[in-house]
């Protein structure tokens, strides 16, 4: 009950600054250069979105902390925190409640994008089926980097050093998949570390996704990180609001 | 009613409060006193449930704080330090979202918000962002957040604190005008606060309790409590004066401020100092009979204890 009212307040807040308007225009602008530039969308002469949903997790890098740095940090700053901490309302109550509005609003952005769809389904014939789960493995994704940010805020005052921190935690999570790192770790560690490695990464689990295969496995994979990332939110608050 | 009992919040080696115990019933108004960091804020903060005390125990209406954070936190009502508000949200909007925290609904929500818009007279400024309200405005709304859902206990953390004095007057009304039945704990360093509004004052220094007493008791405290100030407007006769004062009967010290010279002695001096100035025909211009100065007993209490 009190968590929807502490996410229609922080959805609220998001629309009432400038900050909503700017990250969605952001948002649709370079997922388009990334599509039609880099994806080469017309140049494939398919009817498919992969060359939209490849590039997601990179323009997620450096978008996502965007949002997520501002949710803790803020409030700490301003003392809001402490207002919000003793309005009778759970700890887990506020800290699932403006995680689902951040993750809501990403999620309108993602929706936003639907001219592409349009698109293709005018130039070709696509299986929507497929775009469908790959929208919806997307907007888990971001869900996972939500997350990690969420708990990168709570660690500090600063939105900046919330940003760098969530940039670079998220940057090890899409690359713990990249052939780069897992190279690094063949043939000296057992075969169960490398793939629990590989596992853990965001493209490992994406890859998949973005050809529209979201399996039940994907599906709680990125479910997981939100639930570990979001605790973890959680333990950190507790642990610094006394600072 | 509330219950403390040996509260303790340690961070690392530094005891910011140390084993505090206190009990208020219904209808008291507890100031808190102290200097800058003396553990007011730290203790406002642990009664609200937002810190975690490193020993003792809290009880607010029937509830252990740390054990039923929700359920104490329903009967309190608390302004943080610096009245913190979203800034990019209208008043109304916030007292809004308050009220829904809150559980007022609908109806009672809408009456409620009424309620606390008039007291607080917050009309004029209800669609304008936060951000663009004055220091004055943004105390009030953050005082309307306070006391929305008529809470039994409420807690101020430094309420006054850059207001004109004005808008200190009309929340020391406000305050005074709250009913009888609920306990209000109000932390500040303006000692004529205490006066003004409480019947109880706590001091603090160094995280402990080095008073607990009635304003009129602190008042008693001082060196100046009954003393007899005497303004003259020629101080030709100064030294003739002050050795007359010296041989009444009851007089310990004369000090001399300004074109005011201060009586010390025996609280019963002002018939004797006025029946001679009478007689002698001092150049008096007034002469009255001091409360005692609540700074001085302030100093005494808090001066030489660790902060």
């Amino acid at each position: 009950m009190n968590m929807t009212v502490i996410l229609k307040r922080e959805l609220r807040s998001y629309f009432s600054t400038p900050i909503a308007y700017v990250f969605i225009m952001i948002f649709l602008v370079l997922s388009s250069v990334f599509t039609f530039y880099l994806g080469n969308f017309f140049e494939r002469q398919q009817a498919d979105l992969i060359p939209f949903f490849s590039f997601h997790p990179w323009l997620y890098l450096f978008l996502v902390p965007a949002i997520s740095m501002r949710l803790w940090s803020e409030e700490r700053k301003t003392g809001t925190l402490e207002l919000l901490m003793t309005l009778q309302v759970s700890r887990r109550d506020i800290v699932i409640g403006k995680f689902l509005a951040a993750w809501l609003f990403a999620g309108l952005a993602l929706v936003l994008t639907f001219p592409l769809w349009v698109t293709v389904n005018y130039l070709g014939d696509p299986d929507n089926g497929v775009i469908f789960a790959s929208y919806l493995g997307s907007w888990l994704m971001a869900g996972g980097f939500l997350a990690i940010g969420s708990c990168m805020s709570a660690l500090t005052r600063s939105q900046v050093i919330a940003f760098v921190l969530c940039g670079f935690v998220s940057l090890l999570f899409v690359m713990a998949g990249f052939p780069l790192v897992l190279d690094a770790f063949k043939g000296w560690v057992p075969l169960l570390v490398l793939d629990a490695l590989a596992s853990l990464s965001f493209l490992t689990h994406f890859n998949a996704v973005s050809r529209g295969v979201l399996s039940l496995q994907d599906f709680f994979y990125f479910l997981s990180v939100i639930a570990v990332w979001l605790g973890a939110t959680s333990i950190v608050l507790d642990m610094k609001k006394g600072e | 009613m509330i219950e403390v009992s040996h509260l303790t919040k340690a961070y690392g080696a530094f005891t910011a409060v140390d084993d505090l115990s206190f009990k208020l019933a219904p209808g008291e108004i507890l100031g808190f006193l102290g200097p800058n960091g003396a553990g007011k804020s730290t203790t406002m903060k642990m009664l609200t449930g937002f810190l975690r005390p490193s020993s003792g125990q809290i009880r607010i209406c029937g509830h252990d704080v740390a054990e039923n954070s929700i359920a104490a936190q329903q009967c309190i009502g608390y302004l943080p330090e610096g009245a913190p508000a979203w800034e990019e949200m209208t008043p109304l909007a916030f007292l809004e979202f308050i009220a829904e925290v809150r559980g007022l609904q609908g109806e009672a929500g809408q009456q409620a918000i009424a309620a606390v818009v008039d007291t607080m007279s917050l009309t004029p400024v209800l669609q304008q962002k936060i951000e663009t309200l004055s220091k004055g405005f943004k105390r009030r709304v953050g005082l309307a957040q306070a006391i929305l859902h008529d809470p039994d206990v409420l807690i101020l953390d430094e309420p006054t604190d850059g207001l004109d004095p004005n808008q200190k007057h009309q929340v020391r009304e406000m305050i005074k005008g709250l009913s009888k039945d609920k306990i209000v704990i109000v932390s500040t360093h303006i000692l004529e606060e205490v006066a003004a509004v409480c019947n109880r004052a706590i001091v603090l220094a160094g995280g402990r309790i080095v008073s607990d007493t009635t304003p009129a008791e602190l008042f008693a405290q001082s060196e100046y409590h009954g003393a007899v100030s005497i303004t003259l407007n020629d101080f030709s006769r100064l030294g003739e004066i002050s050795d007359r004062l010296l041989d009444l009967e009851g007089v310990s010290d004369i000090r001399v401020e300004n074109n005011q010279l201060t009586v010390l002695g025996h609280e019963h001096l002002f018939r004797a100092v006025f029946s001679m100035a009478q007689t002698e025909d001092w150049p008096v211009n007034a002469v009255h009979v001091e409360q005692g100065r609540l700074d001085e007993v302030f100093r005494k209490l808090t001066e030489g204890v660790a902060a």
